[in-house]
């Protein structure tokens, strides 16, 4: 029996246990209105005869939330169960509701703490402490203000530091760091209470003997560090000791420690134990982590090798040694590879190569000098970047990068290292290690040999790895005009390999040229093929890979004056030719004879850009004279606005996102106008129809326009948002005003209105804040008018919106600091090809598509592409998230592939492919901005506030297709 | 005192034919059973008859560990078990027990077939060898009898390599076998746990030996080998069977898939078709890389590398062939070396090591005439490059291991004297442990000083815990308690209980003490002045004054007499138990040194 009993005891407690981690993750969410919770679980509880029936019980209650006003009562119920309750489990279970309830949001838990803490003195099971504790730290985290109580449970947790069990210690740790005081106290009645040390009780548990203590103990001066104690110098020789601990947890959370004791104190000075001399202590400190680096848990050197990268103080000698491994064989000294190329290149003697034993050892090593495993940082990134886990080497070539940045020669010194993974195993890994020497390009120059290695990954077949080199080599610095010519014949083959590459490729040599000017100079007979005696024949235009040479050539050109004198005729035509087709890469050349088409140095740019921003701020300025305008004027003034907006845009790249915006922004206003011109409601009846088509297609537009308005644009401050909602209630007014009198009877009428007043509800309650700056609006009208609106008939309503509507004035857009409109372009597909894609109809064939995404939020969820078939049938495609790349702040790049399908076709049709911005204004930014909205709109139907859509945001490209019928 | 003996009887400063004996705990363990790939006579294999003459090993021997498939660590094997004899258990590792029979046959037919040695193994032995093969897992605690233990850890090196620990009770041994500390593109790190071995026998191949990063050869060889497959040239690997030619085979296979290359890749036939079976199934033995990548494509279904056959060798057009062997003395190599050598578009690339007198070593070594069979010369117009792609750990990545391993003492096998001298000297000096290096036949012994457990009562250990604060586990800490030894077991009791159990009585000690003092006053006041003397002294404890005259400190008794003829001498009587023999004595001095003169 008493064996069966002790079963079941167990069955019990491995339930709890389970059923608690999965009841721990929608405790959060509490909210629900069902009032006398406590009663009724009160009545439960009674009934309970058995643990496991209560348990039943307590796990339903804590399904669903508690509100705030019965929460004391809950626990009140809860506490005189537990008084009773002879079964740990249900006790466990208890006590993690108290603590799930204390969490309850408006919920003050002072009033709990002494029950929470008189259960626990007489508490014998080490989960139920455990358990208890942990409520304990719920409750003293919702109340930080409360002094007294925190001390009280500092003390509480002091108490209980001595328990048997690792789980009630742990959880006195925890509590400790999270509550522990960090500053003294200020106020008389506190300082008569005895102040813990609370570093001191903490660090007296790195000893432990429980390894799950020892890092609690850690992580919770890890805590108090987080809270802005300052932690002891005196730890660090703690710290130190258990970064040889047994258990991984321990070390990994000592290295944390280590590291940031090393960024608290990183000038003290530290003695070497063994010798008698002393060093800085982040110095000492980041051997020690270096040490890490190669620690038997990949967990661990993960960690070491990311914190290497943030020590910034180490000095130079450190730094250096962690990329020094001293080579040695049979004793004598060898020479790295590294060294060995770095001595070819400086000789002058290139790649002699295939000397037998070139790499024979030189000198005699002598023994006793040599360390085998150096204390200090020896090696620490060479062993990092070769080691076996990607996570290691990619946290190391991290910390390479954020070190490289701050020290130069540091920088110098890692490069051979950093090209060197270019032939990882992993693709992420030399991704990221191109990514990195692209960061810390500035502060290094490539040698020959260096950027041969580069240069060899660019026959890679992944496009990634390619567009990441070109990048590179966009931003590198080279030493010699072999180098040039070197980059531009790799270029070349990589461009005939991949003819896809072609942009990206012409962008990377357009910088190449402009770089290295005086290294392009003297190649320039040789890359055109000029001949001082004899005519050339005249290359081919089209080629690929001799406008790649142009590019090179003419933008080296541009900073070096003397280059033109070089060119042969044609070169002068195709310079012409290329500056209009391709203007982006080619730059504006001061070629003898001809006259500089614009002058556009950069100070001409600077002066240009300001004078255009000027321009739009006062023909903006000039729009708001119009409330005194006749309505003729008035449209005529936005029309011509409107227009000179358009062109600015054109004009001015910079400005573009702004000028647009605005010219859309009165674009609607203007439609607005349209629609409520006198004339038109003047007419008689008969006449409606027309001018009720025409008002209706206006305020559709503008209801279009607010959300690209709303959606296209990123940069909007809530100020431009509310102003755009602004016009769409607007058109919505009107809209509601159209309805009214064309449809007959009220009862449709009557939904129309309601659901109008939510929505002006709903604006209302969003842009509370920014309802100062609505004065004389539409909305300001109507706001004061709205408790005669809710009280009145529809048809009053109508009325009262068509004169508010037309009375309303005309509100001033401020622009925000940046705007940018979202915008994209497809490279792939051309829609140049004329051969059709053929595929049997009803398979599937897949379309490469490859676009840049300028300025999209969010595009994982945002961006579609759309096909529409000859036939009007339009897909509409999500691609997926590991379809975008970031290539830098505020750019995507989308590459996918597309699957269409389709019955057969006669002959081959073109299809047309775009890419779409879907939006949902329940998403909108106003949601962003106030998270509270979501909760109380509980009333509306939420259906009726999200709209979705998508507006479409690229040219669209034609492709040919041509659906074969089977063959059978 | 117990101790651990270990005799190399080859391996012992030397590279080859590593077999080690250790005797630990009162077992004997054979690690590794191998052959010398340098010698055609008696001492390729161990001499066995140092363990016993002309009887078998079995009742010598309790196991037999092999660490990994390479002929110098197993290649005597079935001459062991079959021919000398023992029945026991042999251990190793899965893919070990898959190849092991495999490259031990194609050894046999060399020896057998090739060279005409009579007395030699047969097939029917090596079958009958490996069904006395028990597959270990690893990190698998396999009980070997009662007491001994073995555990398998990665070891990097080939396929199936394995470390292994060796446990009897308290004392345990941990033999590296070969092992390599840096990744490779096929199989991962050496990894051990600090399990902290008395002995740990490590290799030491380059112990003197610290080699540069891994990337700059690799980057190299592929370099070499991409120019000349751009400029059409051919270009010959010759490599042994196993290990390297895999690794070689998976550089090569994922640039090809990298760069988009189009040259073929061969692989001569033979034995590796059957090997690279293996290495496709055993891919938990592999690297990360290869490991998370199997379920898309397995690494070792080569793509690009094809079987080769003789005709291709005239094939035009570049391509890339593997070989064997690996030293071109002979076969396949050879022939398709003498075919290629007279264009200086190709290349051969030589991966290992080769031995004096191959043609290997003479085109290594720059001669550019070579002389063939039948008075033939052959120029060597070919390019030839040497790139060492080892596995094993240099001297760095040995203290490595034995930073993680961090044993009480090392020994060093499976290397040159002298270059292990230098290793010893370093090991000695950084990690201040004991370092031996014995010559085959020589024995080593280490003293242990293995823990004696004893089971607590734990009503005792909750009263000694309770004591004071918790224990720190790096120290050790004195408590009072009764050991009994008895029925072959050790019991530590509370000293109450262990007079129950004996059905003894407790005897109380009391110590008394006299101490003589001047003081005029009355007994009764001399009573009052030292209590509040103690008292002022002794604030920790609990000092009473009892109502028939005598001081209680904590159990002690102090009482106060007078005699009668000088009143003024007054006689202070303390007594107390054994337990509180320090505080007694410290009282006892205290007094002595007298009252102090009270003004009143």
């Amino acid at each position: 029996m008493a064996a069966h009993l002790k079963k079941r005891v167990y069955e019990e407690f491995t339930k709890v246990v389970q059923q608690q981690q999965h009841e721990e993750a929608p405790a959060k969410k509490l909210r629900l209105t069902k009032p006398s919770k406590s009663a009724a679980l009160h009545i439960d509880l009674c009934k309970a005869t058995t643990p496991t029936d209560a348990l039943q019980y307590l796990l339903q209650f804590a399904r669903k939330p508690v509100e705030p006003e019965s929460v004391e009562g809950v626990v009140r119920i809860l506490l005189e169960h537990y008084y009773k309750e002879t079964d740990s489990s249900v006790r466990l279970k208890i006590a993690s509701l108290l603590g799930l309830l204390s969490k309850t949001q408006g919920f003050i838990p002072d009033c709990i703490v002494d029950d929470a803490i008189n259960t626990l003195n007489n508490e014998k099971s080490h989960q139920v402490i455990a358990q208890l504790l942990d409520t304990l730290l719920a409750i003293g985290t919702q109340l930080p203000e409360n002094q007294t109580i925190r001390l009280r449970l500092v003390e509480v947790a002091c108490r209980h530091l001595t328990d048997t069990s690792f789980g009630v210690r742990n959880k006195c740790l925890q509590l400790l760091g999270c509550l522990g005081s960090v500053d003294k106290p200020v106020s008389k009645e506190l300082e008569s209470m005895v102040l813990k040390d609370v570093q001191k009780i903490i660090g007296d548990y790195f000893n432990d003997q429980d390894p799950r203590v020892r890092t609690a103990a850690i992580k919770a001066m890890l805590q108090l560090h987080e809270r802005g104690m300052k932690l002891q110098q005196t730890i660090y020789s703690q710290a130190c000791k258990l970064l040889s601990d047994d258990y991984e947890q321990v070390r990994s959370a000592a290295v944390q420690m280590v590291w940031v004791l090393s960024q608290l104190y990183p000038e003290s000075i530290v003695p070497i134990p063994s010798s008698n001399e002393e060093i800085r202590l982040v110095d000492d400190a980041f051997g020690k982590i270096s040490h890490m680096v190669s620690d038997g848990s990949w967990v661990v050197r993960v960690q070491a090798a990311k914190l290497l990268g943030s020590m910034h103080q180490v000095s130079a000698h450190f730094l250096e040694q962690t990329l020094d491994k001293k080579l040695m064989s049979d004793l004598r000294r060898k020479r790295t590879a590294h060294e060995r190329a770095k001595e070819l290149y400086s000789s002058g003697e290139f790649s002699s190569g295939r000397k037998w034993a070139d790499d024979a050892p030189k000198e005699k090593v002598d023994t006793y000098a040599v360390n085998l495993i150096d204390s200090g940082a020896c090696g620490a990134f060479v062993h990092g970047l070769e080691d076996e886990m990607f996570e290691v080497r990619i946290a190391a070539v991290e910390a390479l990068c954020t070190l490289a940045q701050s020290s130069s020669s540091f920088a110098e010194k890692c490069l051979d290292f950093l090209v060197d993974m270019f032939n990882d195993e992993i693709e992420e890994v030399r991704l990221q290690s191109i990514h990195v020497l692209r960061q810390i390009s500035n502060n290094i120059t490539l040698r020959e040999d260096q950027l041969d290695t580069v240069l060899a990954v660019l026959e890679d077949s992944s496009r990634d790895i390619r567009e990441a080199l070109h990048e590179l080599l966009c931003y590198t610095n080279v030493s010699t005009k072999e180098c040039i010519q070197l980059a531009l014949v790799e270029l070349l083959k990589n461009l005939t390999k991949y003819p896809t590459d072609r942009n990206s490729v012409w962008k990377c040599l357009k910088f190449l040229g402009a770089r290295h000017p005086t290294l392009v100079l003297p190649l320039v007979p040789e890359l055109l093929s000029t001949h001082p005696y004899f005519d050339t024949p005249e290359p081919d235009m089209d080629d690929p890979a001799y406008i790649a040479v142009l590019v090179l050539v003419f933008n080296a050109a541009k900073s070096c004056p003397t280059m033109s004198a070089l060119f042969s005729d044609h070169t002068f035509r195709h310079y012409a030719y290329l500056r209009d087709s391709l203007s982006h890469l080619v730059p504006p050349l001061r070629l003898p004879g001809r006259k500089l088409v614009s002058v556009s140095d950069s100070s001409g740019m600077a002066s240009s850009e300001e004078s255009s921003q000027q321009f739009l701020r006062q023909s903006l300025e000039r729009v708001y004279t119009i409330q005194h305008l006749e309505a003729q004027g008035a449209q005529e003034l936005l029309e011509f606005t409107i227009r000179d907006l358009q062109r600015l845009g054109e004009l001015q790249p910079e400005l573009a996102g702004a000028a647009e915006f605005s010219a859309t922004y009165l674009r609607c206003q203007l439609l607005l106008m349209k629609g409520l011109q006198e004339k038109l409601w003047n007419v008689a009846a008969p006449l409606y129809l027309k001018q009720n088509a025409m008002a209706s297609a206006a305020a559709r537009q503008i209801l279009e326009e607010t959300y690209k308005l709303e959606f296209l644009y990123s940069g909007l401050e809530t100020r431009q948002v509310a102003i755009v909602h602004h016009v769409r209630l607007q058109a919505k007014a009107l809209q509601l005003v159209l309805n009214a009198r064309t449809s007959r009877g009220v009862e449709p009428l009557l939904s129309i209105c309601e659901k109008f007043l939510q929505e002006v509800d709903a604006f209302q309650r969003c842009f509370v804040a920014e309802l100062t700056h609505f004065q004389d609006s539409f909305v300001e009208k109507l706001l004061e008018l709205m408790p005669r609106l809710l009280a009145c008939k529809p048809l009053d309503l109508v009325k009262i919106l068509q004169t508010t509507l037309r009375q309303s004035g005309f509100l001033h857009l401020r622009l925000p600091e940046q705007l940018h409109r979202a915008t994209a372009t497809i490279i792939e597909p051309t829609g140049e090809s004329d051969n059709p894609l053929r595929f049997t109809s009803g398979l599937v064939v897949a379309l490469d598509v490859d676009a840049t995404l300028e300025h999209v939020q969010d595009p994982h969820n945002s961006v579609k592409v759309q096909v529409v078939y000859p036939d009007g049938q339009a897909h509409i495609i999500h691609p997926r998230p590991g379809d975008f790349r970031n290539p830098g702040p505020g750019r995507h790049r989308l590459i996918t592939q597309v699957y269409l399908s389709h019955s057969a076709w006669t002959e081959p049709c073109q299809i047309e492919v775009r890419l779409l911005l879907a939006y949902s204004s329940s998403k909108s930014r106003t949601s962003i901005l106030k998270p509270a909205w979501n909760e109380s709109t509980d009333g509306l139907p939420a259906t009726e506030n999200s709209i979705e859509g998508t507006i479409p945001f690229s040219k669209s490209v034609k492709v040919f297709i041509m659906p074969k019928p089977t063959r059978r | 005192m117990p101790q651990i003996q270990v005799t190399p009887l080859g391996a012992g400063q030397d590279v080859g034919r590593s077999c080690i004996l250790v005797s630990i705990g009162g077992k004997n363990v054979m690690l590794d059973c191998g052959m010398h790939m340098g010698y055609n006579d008696d001492r390729r294999f161990p001499d066995f008859s140092y363990i016993t003459q002309n009887s078998r090993l079995t009742e010598f021997l309790d196991c037999v560990i092999i660490s990994h498939f390479h002929l110098d660590h197993c290649g005597a094997l079935p001459y062991m078990s079959e021919m000398v004899g023992f029945d026991g258990p042999i251990y190793m590792t899965h893919p070990t027990k898959a190849i092991c029979p495999i490259l031990l046959e194609d050894y046999r037919k060399i020896t057998v077939d090739k060279k005409g040695e009579t007395n030699f193994f047969t097939s029917q032995m090596i079958k009958d060898c490996m069904k006395k093969v028990v597959a270990v897992n690893l990190h698998q605690t396999v009980q070997v009898d009662d007491e001994l233990e073995i555990k398998a850890y990665y070891a990097g090196h080939v396929l199936g390599a394995a470390m292994f620990q060796i446990k009897v009770g308290l004392e345990s041994v941990v033999y590296t076998g070969d092992y390599n500390m840096t990744p490779d593109r096929h199989l991962g790190a050496a990894w051990i746990d600090k399990c902290r071995p008395d002995i740990l026998i490590s290799e030491s191949t380059y112990a003197t030996t610290i080699r540069d990063s891994k990337r700059c050869r690799e980057r190299d060889f592929l370099k070499k080998v991409h120019e000349t497959v751009e400029r059409g040239g051919k270009v010959l690997i010759p490599v042994f069977a196993l290990g390297r030619a895999q690794e070689l085979c998976i550089l090569l296979e994922t640039f090809w898939d990298r760069m988009n290359l189009k040259a073929p890749i061969y692989f001569s036939t033979g034995l590796t078709e059957k090997a690279n079976h293996y290495y496709k199934l055993f891919i938990t033995w592999t690297n990360q890389k290869i490991r998370k990548t199997f379920v898309q494509r397995n690494m070792f279904e080569f793509k690009h590398i094809k079987a080769f056959d003789r005709s291709y060798a005239d094939n035009p057009g570049p391509m890339v062939v593997f070989a064997t062997p690996g030293m071109l003395h002979a076969g396949q190599s050879l022939h398709i070396f003498k075919k290629w050598a007279g264009n200086e578009k190709n290349m051969v690339i030589m991966p290992g090591y080769c031995v004096q007198g191959t043609v290997g070593h003479k085109i290594l070594s720059g001669q550019k005439k070579l002389e063939m069979e039948g008075r033939q010369t052959l120029e060597v117009k070919m390019q030839v490059e040497y790139m060492s792609f080892s596995a094993h750990a240099d001297a760095k990545g040995i203290m490595q291991l034995i930073r993680m391993a961090e044993p009480r003492s090392v020994l060093l096998v499976h290397g040159e004297a002298k270059k292990m001298e230098f290793l010893k000297q370093k090991i000695e000096q950084e990690f201040n442990i004991n370092c031996f290096m014995p010559a085959n036949g020589e024995t080593a012994t280490t003293v242990t000083n293995p823990n004696v457990p004893v089971d607590i009562a734990l009503s005792l250990l909750k009263r000694e815990a309770a004591l004071g604060p918790l224990p720190d586990p790096k120290k050790p800490r004195t408590m009072h308690g009764t050991l009994i030894m008895k029925d072959n077991s050790l019991r530590l009791v509370a000293p109450e209980q262990a007079l129950k159990e004996l059905g003894l009585s407790e005897h109380q000690l009391r110590f008394t003490c006299r101490v003589q003092i001047q003081n005029p006053q009355s007994e009764q006041d001399t009573l009052n002045t030292i209590y509040s003397h103690l008292k002022s002294v002794l604030k920790e404890h609990s000092i009473q004054h009892l109502p028939d005259g005598t001081v209680m400190v904590e159990s002690i008794l102090i009482k106060v007499s007078a005699a009668a003829e000088e009143p003024s001498t007054k006689t202070l009587l303390v007594s107390w138990s054994y337990q509180d023999e320090e505080l007694g004595g410290y009282l006892c001095t205290l007094l002595r040194k007298g009252l102090p003169q009270s003004t009143g």
